[in-house]
């Protein structure tokens, strides 16, 4: 349970805060906890934060990711320890604070940025044995989560918009392209300035990264666009600034949409599979954000999906 | 002449002087040989220069392309444009 590993995560946090000479000394600096759900517990302690992995993390594949953000510091917030640490029976990672994107000034979002480092991220080598990107298997938890969350009116279409995809899009099968480096659950939560205030954006969450279809990681932004909730300039510069930092999840120049197509429909059932469970589980009406994508994939049945196409080669 | 797929009387026509011939039964047209070529070049003769080409995309940006199943007020005002920190706010989440 979460709250059981806090106490110990705010201690890690407070000694990785202070390594020297804090013993006994009570620092003025308060624990924030940033996180606190069953896929991780995030506590700060002034400069540093520690983040404790969802139980069950496969320690290989986490280490391989945390090794993954120290070599390439200009594209990922680079751990503050190259290992994880066990608390608890839970693997720890301690992090530097950043800021993150302000959720009440949406015109200061930075898209560019995000474009760009997305584009940084696919272009890096990746490193041997890294395991798949996670995307399509976080997708696929979302739907299980639907189906669990018993009977909805808006079920039934997003239920049919999935079943729709192809195998790999839902975790069925493994991708088709597995050389590319990708985030796996990038959205702008995703973004901290590091230093805080004034550095440089960097990613940062590295559960999901690995090797997959780099179209996924550019498929939050897509899906919002095609539902009508990111307006056109947006995408637009997102998309511009991926291109222009040589990003291969698209082609350069012309429709992105057949690249784009298979994840952004994922995403968008993933997004209104957890708004619809969510709906029924706090017994509360979809509002017109959770509308918005429901309709979604209403429309994807009557259009069957595009066959993925590979840019990267 | 009675044409020859329904056998109800033609009807000849003058049009820029080729003869042509009307059924008054199913209205189809029989020209003689020779008679389609003359129409064609009196067509090209005649015909006007091309329309001007509309003008380029970048002149005059459209919304950029958006799947099948996409928002049908792509181009208007989606939901951002009354709901901007609403749907704002979930593009920071993993939902």
């Amino acid at each position: 349970m979460p709250v059981d590993v806090l106490p110990a995560l705010a201690a890690g946090a407070r000694e990785a805060a202070h390594p020297r000479g804090g013993r006994g000394e009570p620092c003025g600096h308060p624990d924030t906890v940033l996180a606190a759900r069953d896929d991780g517990t995030v506590v700060r302690h002034g400069d540093t934060v520690a983040k404790a992995h969802a139980p069950g993390t496969d320690p290989t594949g986490l280490a391989l990711r945390l090794a993954t953000a120290a070599a390439l510091p200009t594209v990922l917030l680079a751990p503050l320890r190259p290992a994880p640490a066990v608390l608890h029976g839970r693997q720890v990672t301690f992090w530097p604070y950043g800021t993150p994107v302000d959720p009440e000034i949406p015109e200061d979002a930075p898209w560019e940025a995000a474009g760009a480092l997305l584009a940084r991220l696919h272009r890096a080598p990746a490193p041997a044995g890294l395991p798949p990107m996670r995307g399509p298997a976080k997708a696929a938890r979302a739907v299980a989560r639907l189906r669990a969350a018993g009977p909805h009116p808006a079920a039934p279409p997003v239920l049919r918009a999935w079943a729709a995809l192809p195998a790999w899009a839902r975790g069925d099968r493994p991708m088709p392209v597995t050389s590319t480096l990708c985030h796996g659950d990038f959205h702008l939560g995703q973004l901290v300035r590091h230093p805080a205030g004034t550095g440089p954006w960097r990613l940062i969450d590295v559960d999901d990264l690995g090797v997959g279809v780099p179209g996924w990681d550019l498929a939050r932004p897509a899906a919002w666009y095609a539902c009508g909730l990111l307006p056109p300039d947006e995408w637009t510069r997102f998309l511009t600034a991926y291109r222009e930092e040589g990003g291969p999840a698209v082609p350069a120049a012309g429709d992105p949409w057949p690249a784009l197509d298979v994840p952004a429909r994922a995403l968008t059932v993933q997004t209104a599979a957890l708004a619809v469970a969510k709906s029924v589980a706090a017994d509360r009406p979809l509002d017109e954000v959770q509308r918005a994508v429901v309709d979604a994939c209403h429309r994807m049945g009557t259009t069957p999906p595009e066959l993925v196409q590979d840019f990267t080669k | 002449m009675q044409c020859p797929k329904c056998h109800a009387p033609m009807h000849t026509y003058n049009r820029n002087g080729v003869q042509i011939e009307q059924c008054s039964g199913c209205r189809g047209i029989f020209l003689d040989y020779g008679e389609l070529e003359s129409l064609t070049r009196l067509e090209a003769q005649w015909s006007q220069p091309a329309p001007p080409p509309p003008a380029a995309p970048q002149a005059y940006p459209a919304a950029p392309p958006a799947p099948a199943w996409g928002a049908p007020h792509h181009g208007g005002h989606g939901h951002y444009g009354h709901n901007r920190h609403k749907s704002f706010g979930r593009m920071l989440f993993s939902s």
